[in-house]
C-alpha cells in the first residue's frame, strides 16, 4: 500500500527511507527523488495550491500504475503545498524494490506522471510582490508520454 | 451542480465555488463551459480560451465531451504544473 501524503510540513527523507525498509529483508534498493524550489527569473516564494481529494486520488491512482509495472515492495509520495521558498523541498517520491532497475525505473515514471497527472498549481512570488502562474510546459507532457 | 475553480481560474472567475442548477441542454463538459461565460464578465474572462482549460468530473480529468449531470462535481482550472 504506498504512503501518500499532501502537506504543507516539511518532510524527512531519512525517516521515510528508513519506515519503507523497517522490518522487511526482501528490499534490494530504495530509489529517492527530492524535487526543490529553485530561485529562477529571481523568485522570492512559490505558492502551491491543490484540488483536495482529488489529488490524493490521482497520486494514489499514479501510484497503483507503478505497482502494476514494476515489482514494488514501497512506494512513498509526498507532495508539499502551500508558501515555499526558494531552497525548500517540495515533492519526495520514494520506490522500494527487490532490484535497482525496478526501484529506478519507477521512480522517475512516478515524477513525470506526478508532474503532468496530479492537480497542482504553482505560483511564483516576486520581490516587488508581484506573482506570476507557473506555466506547464511542453517538456513535461513529453516526459510523461516516453513510459 | 457543484462547480469548483483552481488557480488563475478561481481568480478570474472571482470566487472558488458555487452550487447551481443548469438547464437540461447542459449535457457535457462543453455545454457547461458554455453556459457558465454567460453567467458574468469573470466567468467570460476565465473560459475566454476553452483551450486553456482543464476539467475534471467527479475529481476524475474529464473532456470537453464527458458528460456533466445534476448531482456531479465539476472542477476548472488551468493545465496542471506540480511535481
Amino acid at each position: 500500500m504506498p504512503r501518500i501524503s499532501v502537506q504543507e510540513a516539511i518532510f524527512d527523507l531519512a525517516a521515510e527511507s528508513a519506515a519503507l525498509s523497517a522490518g522487511r529483508d526482501d528490499i534490494g534498493g530504495i530509489a529517492s527523488f527530492v524535487g526543490i524550489c529553485r530561485a529562477d527569473d529571481g523568485i522570492t516564494a512559490m505558492v502551491l495550491e491543490h484540488y483536495p481529494g482529488m489529488t490524493e486520488k490521482a497520486l494514489a491512482g499514479i501510484a497503483a500504475e507503478a505497482e502494476r509495472r514494476w515489482p514494488l515492495t514501497g512506494c512513498t509520495i509526498i507532495h508539499r503545498v502551500g508558501r515555499l521558498e526558494p531552497g525548500a523541498p517540495i515533492v519526495l517520491v520514494l520506490t522500494a524494490s527487490a532490484h535497482r532497475s525496478a526501484a529506478l525505473e519507477s521512480c522517475a515514471f512516478l515524477i513525470d506522471w506526478l508532474k503532468t497527472g496530479a492537480p497542482f498549481w504553482k505560483r511564483e512570488e516576486f520581490a516587488d510582490g508581484t506573482t506570476r502562474w507557473v506555466e506547464a510546459r511542453a517538456e513535461d507532457e513529453a516526459a510523461t508520454s516516453r513510459w | 451542480m457543484r462547480i469548483l475553480y483552481f488557480a488563475w481560474v478561481r481568480q478570474k472567475v472571482g470566487i472558488a465555488e458555487e452550487v447551481l442548477s443548469p438547464p437540461a441542454e447542459v449535457r457535457d463538459v462543453a455545454g457547461l463551459v458554455q453556459w457558465l461565460s454567460a453567467r458574468s464578465p469573470g466567468h467570460a474572462e476565465a473560459f475566454a480560451q476553452p483551450r486553456q482549460i482543464r476539467a475534471a468530473v467527479n475529481q476524475e480529468f474529464a473532456q470537453p465531451d464527458s458528460p456533466v449531470a445534476a448531482n456531479d462535481e465539476i472542477a476548472f482550472f488551468p493545465p496542471v504544473t506540480g511535481g
